[in-house]
């Protein structure tokens, strides 16, 4: 049993969890993952690493309930029944030298709850004196995460709504081609977390401007530590574990078509779990 | 005294019934059953089958304990070698083993030594009669042990009885690691049969910490330096699945067995309950002929699949338990021998609608004595399908080694230890598949076993230095 310090509410059904769990705090590296369930008969849902406090052994993850698993999750007010990892491969730039890092100029771009596991990387990166400029990308305003946080370890902030009730009016790849073809930015790498769909665009336009582009797979797994190969993806057209090789690769290699494909393998069976009477709700 | 009675058969489930539940398929003995079946022993002077155990149990003492009606004695005698008799009663590969050389084997059918064997264990577990009750005295000295499996609760286990503070650390949520993730319910019994067992080895004062995966959550190197281990055992297993390497592996529907059987046997995802979900088409095409291969085919029988076996060499070759291919048989598996896929065929939508396969022949007997199998030319057809299980054996987790310095592997990746356990490292062993590969629960037990054995001897020669 792993103890919820503390639980908010970011934005309809996504909220931060703060969890106590001193080893994997001690251990966590940005662009891991960990491995939560709710209660017993849960699911293993894996999650990105939002934020960790080593001192405090506490990490932060940001759940969207969007299936019976997730919601689940969320359900919890006390404990998690587990909490493993971290888990996967930690972001490559922290292995890298850091004049090096200096020298280059970094893109993170977030849609949605991938603004959650952008923060720690950026928030690394502003420890180790590099100024990464960020886009977070949402539906709508109500939906954008964990802005003020970033708005404090970012060098530019961008934000983008595709209703443009916030910021730019459009996605975030419109909003990055923007940044470079209108507003003078150059970038080196782009780091992108979000929806797959989402980071497949992402490394279309970045391909098209030659920068090397990272993204962070968010794929099906139930031990993540490499035992089940439900998360196997096609990079460059050799098969590797998301779990173990990942979760972050070159995204000019990645067959995203085929990753969202694989991520659909059990929807059928998500979504009848995951009904929900919406009769009487009004709008 | 020996009789020439029959094998007494052991009572099962009837398959047409079983093939639609998880309950377990063999009754076992009762206890007049058992007594009657141990008088078929001739207790030989030089008995073959405990020369063929991989522990050397001392089988027809133990037999002999079950005739004089002396169960209690029996598990103690048992007990002596053998940590898990209720499990490997129930996974040994006994034809191959104790029972291939019992004598009355020759001219006849050999002695139930297994199914003697799950009768004792079973009975222990209900009255914990070998379960040791005197208080022992712990000589401050911690050890680690890593993998809740076969071997690292056998290791554990002895470890704890020597007075050694003993923590095993388990990546899951749950302990057991194979006993709960891959062998399934209708074989192994979960709440019967492994939490009895993980029971016993916590009322030794074990204590288990699981979500730990050693590599990432802790290293080794930490656990010796900042939490004072003074000795390590690695009992991680063999856990990465394989795949063919052939076009369509990728696709939806194709799963490894691994992935299949933890979803069934660890996430329960065919309990209501369950919020996992599997996903198990019409017609289920299982590659390889192991006993994990069986496993997966009979799971997806009794989850309403028509289930196949697609297996490159003849039966003989089988590298499964003769009772799972029985089993397998009469609850409607059917078999594809000689049949090697080439790809696998997906629709528009990315899922598997067949598999292509060619007909091979057996030719030379290889290295590993077994004929190999070649291709027949020309033969080639499709087996329609909407789910592939690869089953074609796993291989070792490198998390560990590649976090640990100094850990040596063999080229496939197994840690390389002697025949006591001791690894390239000083202070760390290890046993069991993480070391052979995939085999047997009961050489994982035997391996954690000698290795506790050598973890005493390492820590006390150490202590007298100092």
């Amino acid at each position: 049993m792993f103890r919820i310090v503390e639980k908010r509410l970011l934005a309809p059904d996504i909220w931060l969890m703060n969890v106590e769990a001193p080893r994997v705090a001690k251990a966590a590296q940005p662009g891991q993952f960990v491995i939560v369930r709710g209660t017993e008969d849960g699911e293993r849902i894996p999650l990105t690493v939002a934020d960790y406090d080593r001192e405090k052994g506490t990490i932060s993850i940001v759940i969207q309930a969007v299936g019976a698993s997730t919601r689940k999750i969320v359900a919890q007010n006390d404990y998690l029944a587990d909490f493993a990892g971290p888990l996967g491969q930690p972001s490559e730039f922290i292995h890298e030298d850091i004049e090096t890092l200096r020298g280059k100029k970094f893109l993170f771009i977030a849609g949605g709850v991938g603004a959650a596991p952008v923060y720690p990387q950026v928030k690394w990166m502003h420890e180790h004196g590099i100024e990464a400029d960020v886009i977070v990308g949402a539906r709508t305003k109500e939906m954008l995460i964990i802005i003020d946080e970033l708005r404090k370890v970012a060098g530019n902030l961008y934000l983008s709504t595709d209703d443009g009730s916030e910021g730019f009016h459009g996605n975030v790849t419109a909003l990055m081609k923007d940044l470079i073809d209108n507003r003078g930015k150059h970038y080196d790498e782009v780091i992108t977390i979000g929806p797959m769909i989402m980071m497949k665009f992402v490394a279309l336009a970045t391909r098209e401007y030659g920068i090397k582009t990272i993204a962070s797979l968010n794929t099906l797994m139930i031990d993540g530590t490499g035992m089940c190969g439900a998360c196997r993806v096609s990079i460059g057209g050799k098969m590797k574990f998301a779990c173990v090789d990942g979760p972050e690769f070159d995204a000019s290699l990645i067959d995203f078509d085929e990753a969202m494909r694989r991520q659909r393998m059990y929807k059928s069976k998500e979504q009848v779990a995951d009904h929900r009477c919406r009769i009487g709700r009004g709008k | 005294m020996a009789n020439k009675i029959p094998r007494v058969p052991v009572r099962e489930q009837d398959p047409a019934v079983r093939a639609t539940n998880f309950e377990e398929v063999c009754y076992g003995y009762n206890l007049e059953e058992a007594r009657l079946e141990a008088s078929r022993c001739l207790n030989c002077k030089k008995p073959q089958c405990m020369a063929h155990c991989p522990v050397s149990v001392k089988i027809p003492q133990f037999i002999a304990k079950v005739l004089e009606n002396d169960i209690a004695g029996a598990a103690k005698i048992i007990a002596e070698d053998s940590s898990l008799p209720s499990v490997c009663g129930r996974v040994c590969p006994q034809e191959s083993q104790c029972e291939g050389a019992c004598v009355l084997g020759v001219k006849g059918e050999p002695v139930a030594i297994g199914k003697l064997e799950r009768f004792v264990g079973d009975w222990d577990l209900e009255h914990a009669a070998s379960q040791e009750t005197r208080e022992t005295v712990s000589n401050g000295h911690k050890v680690a042990v890593i993998g809740s499996g076969p071997s690292g609760l056998a290791c554990a286990a002895d470890l704890a009885k020597m007075g050694y503070k003993v923590t095993v650390f388990e990546a899951l949520h749950k302990i057991g690691g194979v006993l709960q993730y891959g062998i399934p319910e209708f074989r192994l019994p979960k709440d019967k049969v492994v939490a009895r067992e993980i029971e016993k080895v916590k009322k030794l004062g074990v204590k288990f910490e699981t979500d730990t995966i050693i590599g990432r959550t802790v290293t080794i190197d930490s656990l010796m330096d900042d939490e004072s281990f003074d000795a390590v055992f690695i009992g991680s297993g063999a856990g990465l699945p394989k795949f063919m390497g052939i076009p369509g592996e990728n696709l939806n529907g194709v799963l490894s067995a691994n992935e299949f059987l933890t979803r069934i046997n660890l996430m329960k995802a065919y309990k209501e309950e369950s919020d996992t979900p599997f996903y198990v088409g019409e017609r289920t095409v299982v590659v390889g002929g192991g006993n994990v291969a069986m496993d997966a085919v009979r799971t997806a029988k009794r989850l309403g699949a028509e289930a196949y076996i697609v297996y490159r060499r003849s039966e003989a070759e089988l590298p499964a338990r003769q009772e799972e291919v029985h089993h397998a048989k009469e609850e409607g598996v059917q078999f594809h021998m000689l049949t090697n896929p080439l790809e696998i065929i997906g629709d528009e939508n990315g899922w598997v609608k067949a598999v292509r396969c060619i007909r091979m022949e057996l030719g030379e007997p290889d290295e590993s004595g077994r004929r190999s199998p070649k291709a027949v030319p020309g033969s080639e057809f499709e087996i329609p399908c909407n789910t592939v299980i690869m089953s074609l054996g796993t291989s070792p987790n490198p998390l560990i080694a590649s976090t640990t310095e100094g850990l040596q592997t063999t080229r496939w990746g197994g840690l390389i230890a002697n025949d006591e356990g001791a690894t390239t490292r000083e202070g760390i062993f290890a046993g069991g598949d993480a070391v052979t590969g995939a085999a047997t629960v009961i050489l994982a037990m035997g391996a954690g076993r000698k290795a506790a054995v050598a973890i005493d001897a390492y820590i006390k020669e150490k202590t007298a230095e100092q």
